[in-house]
């Protein structure tokens, strides 16, 4: 029982920082960014190819990870995204599925359709024992890299200039530049982080989920997309909050009623949005 | 201009419209023609002219009504598997099975179709995603019925007892599709000029003003949704009743982003815009698959990624000029 809560915390946690860099898309900018998964199939790839051709340790890909999936984020965003940001929802959508659908042919021309292997290393698998609950060494690093993400991400916002600018932005974004603040700066910065720590996202997670392969944008966006659901488009805590009730739900549900399997996550994002269309942990109607 | 003439200006303007336009007549012809010229092709016309039915179905909700919609998907795979589990029932004629399974559909539509009505463009991208999604997975844990991932196979019988569609009809199972779809484009043609589409129009245009002239949105949203889910419907009973086959692809996200695409190639908002879109992507992605067999979404989210930087109104306009300038010319070389 504890050990599945333990799970679902870990999924959890790396849904967190594979997604909170798409709630800031959509909380600043109100950009509706379905390319997002592709960063962290950057990331994974990174690290896969690092590990398996250059014999790379594992932890010093991750770096490697968050700075490749940040460059390619901010070279994007510089070139294309920002055309967008006026335009309708709609192009946006289609945009960024032609993103994806252009992202996965070209993973799998240069490094093939099988899944990538991130291994890691000896001293973080296995798994122990505390007091009856299984803990796997891979799951607790996988919890205290995320969980010291999320606090840093919480200390910059909360406690620096840049922070206080990019929540003033959320708020409001005219009032915002009215005030002196770059949004347009601003924002690139804010794409970067946020597409860089999807792709450390990315290859924490490889190891969890089999691998990177092509069809890693597809499969993962509905989950981002469900963490941004329900945690609501603003704040860290709030998509925190969504990424370990997912992390939790889908763990606990895929092992108590795997009849029902993925069935239980959709709901539960369906019933939010009709609830509270702003997400379970956001401030208010905005 | 009194107010009173008012209504009767409306009932001219939309009677202008309802008129059948010569290119239209050509337009329905040709399709007749192809299917004859070219027998070979006729699995790939079938396919056409269903995604065609299917992004017809889009437009109507997504064109018209203003709904952006990522899980179109939902209803055509209603109808695939209402379809399919009809004919294993017992049920030998297809067309029962057709109407059935739109009706299925529809209603799911109807259903559904309230949780639409609050919520932002995200809002409703998402919980029409997700119900694409749930009932995916309803349909691969339900393996007693549907027959999970390995799919359900079913024989369509003859239609009217008279026309085989199965594989060895395909020019009939073409023509089947083909009846279908222009008896259905017919209904939504009417659909659309009437004084119910203009307002559902209206509403999409500015939903306050609308609002403001008493139209009320709830009722007519859920109505063009419930009847677009039975278009959908529709053209996923076909699919599996010309295919002779149903699996779980047919709640893919890649189906609602297919038909998405095919939409904005043709242009939404007028409901040929569908039906050319189906053409010209089935036909690239035909002609793009047999040449690199792996790799051919790159060549269609290569051009959707142009389509959006460039402007969608300015190639989506130009296509359709020029398709109605090639229909035009088809006509008269055919007079």
């Amino acid at each position: 029982m504890l050990t599945i809560l333990f799970d679902g915390v870990a999924y959890g946690m790396l849904l967190f920082v594979l997604a909170c860099g798409l709630s800031v898309t959509l909380g600043l900018m109100n950009f509706v960014n379905l390319a997002h998964g592709a960063f962290a199939m950057a990331g994974g790839y990174a690290a896969a190819i690092l590990i398996n051709r250059y014999g790379v340790p594992f932890l010093a890909t991750l770096p490697v990870a968050f700075a490749f999936a940040a460059f390619i984020g901010v070279a994007l965003e510089r070139s294309l995204y920002r055309r967008l940001y006026g335009a309708s929802h709609l192009d946006q959508v289609l945009f960024t599925i032609g993103l994806v659908f252009m992202a996965m042919p070209i993973a799998n021309y240069f490094l093939g359709d099988q899944p990538q292997p991130v291994r890691v290393p000896a001293f973080l698998s296995g798994r122990f024992e505390i007091a009856g609950i299984g803990v796997g060494v891979y799951r607790l690093f996988v919890i205290a890299v995320c969980g010291a993400i999320a606090g840093g991400l919480q200390a910059f916002l909360i406690g620096t200039r840049f922070g206080a600018q990019l929540r003033a932005a959320v708020d409001d974004r005219r009032v915002a530049s009215g005030l002196g603040v770059n949004v347009d700066r601003l924002f690139a910065v804010t794409f970067a982080i946020g597409s860089g720590l999807a792709g450390l996202g990315g290859a924490l997670a490889a190891d969890m989920v089999g691998g990177v392969d092509p069809s890693f944008p597809v499969k993962f966006m509905v989950s981002f997309l469900i963490v941004v659901a329900i945690g609501g488009s603003n704040g860290i805590v709030g998509s925190l909050l969504g990424a370990l009730l997912l992390g939790i739900l889908d763990v606990a549900g895929k092992y108590y009623v795997p009849s029902i399997g993925a069935f239980i996550i959709y709901a539960v994002m369906i019933a939010t949005l009709i609830v509270r269309p702003q997400g379970l942990f956001s401030r208010g109607g905005r | 201009m009194s107010a009173i003439a008012a209504p009767d200006r409306v009932a001219a303007h939309l009677n202008r419209g309802g008129r059948w336009r010569p290119f239209e007549i050509a337009f329905w012809l040709a399709i007749v023609a192809l299917i004859f010229a070219l027998p070979s092709r006729a699995l790939l016309i079938n396919e056409i002219l269903l995604a065609g039915l299917f992004a017809l179905s889009l437009d109507l909700v997504l064109g018209y009504a203003g709904i952006v919609s990522l899980g179109q998907a939902a209803f055509f795979g209603t109808g695939a598997y209402a379809a399919g589990i009809i004919a294993t029932l017992g049920v030998a004629e297809p067309l029962i099975g057709l109407v059935l399974a739109s009706v299925i559909a529809g209603l799911l539509g109807l259903i559904t179709a309230p949780l639409l009505l609050r919520g932002s463009d995200l809002t409703r991208l998402m919980v029409t995603l997700g119900v694409a999604l749930l009932l995916g997975e309803l349909a691969n844990r339900n393996e007693w019925i549907t027959g999970g991932a390995d799919g359900l196979s079913l024989a369509a019988k003859p239609v009217l007892g008279l026309f085989p569609i199965d594989f060895t009809g395909q020019r009939n199972a073409s023509l089947y599709s083909l009846a279908v779809l222009f008896a259905l484009f017919v209904a939504a043609r009417r659909l659309v000029q009437s004084p119910f589409g203009l307002s559902v129009r209206a509403l999409k245009e500015n939903p306050l003003r609308a609002n403001a002239l008493g139209v009320s949105a709830a009722r007519r949203l859920i109505a063009i949704y419930g009847i677009a889910a039975a278009y959908a419907g529709a053209s996923g009973a076909l699919v599996a009743q010309t295919t002779g086959l149903v699996s779980l692809d047919v709640f893919d996200f890649h189906r609602s982003a297919d038909v998405m695409l095919m939409l904005i190639i043709g242009g939404p908002g007028y409901l040929y815009g569908g039906l050319i879109g189906a053409a010209f992507f089935i036909a690239l992605k035909d002609g793009v698959a047999s040449a690199t067999p792996e790799y051919w979404e790159f060549w269609i989210g290569l051009p959707l990624v142009v389509l959006v930087l460039v402007g969608r109104e300015r190639i989506g306009g130009f296509i359709a000029r020029w398709a109605r300038r090639a229909a035009l010319l088809a006509m008269r070389g055919a007079a």
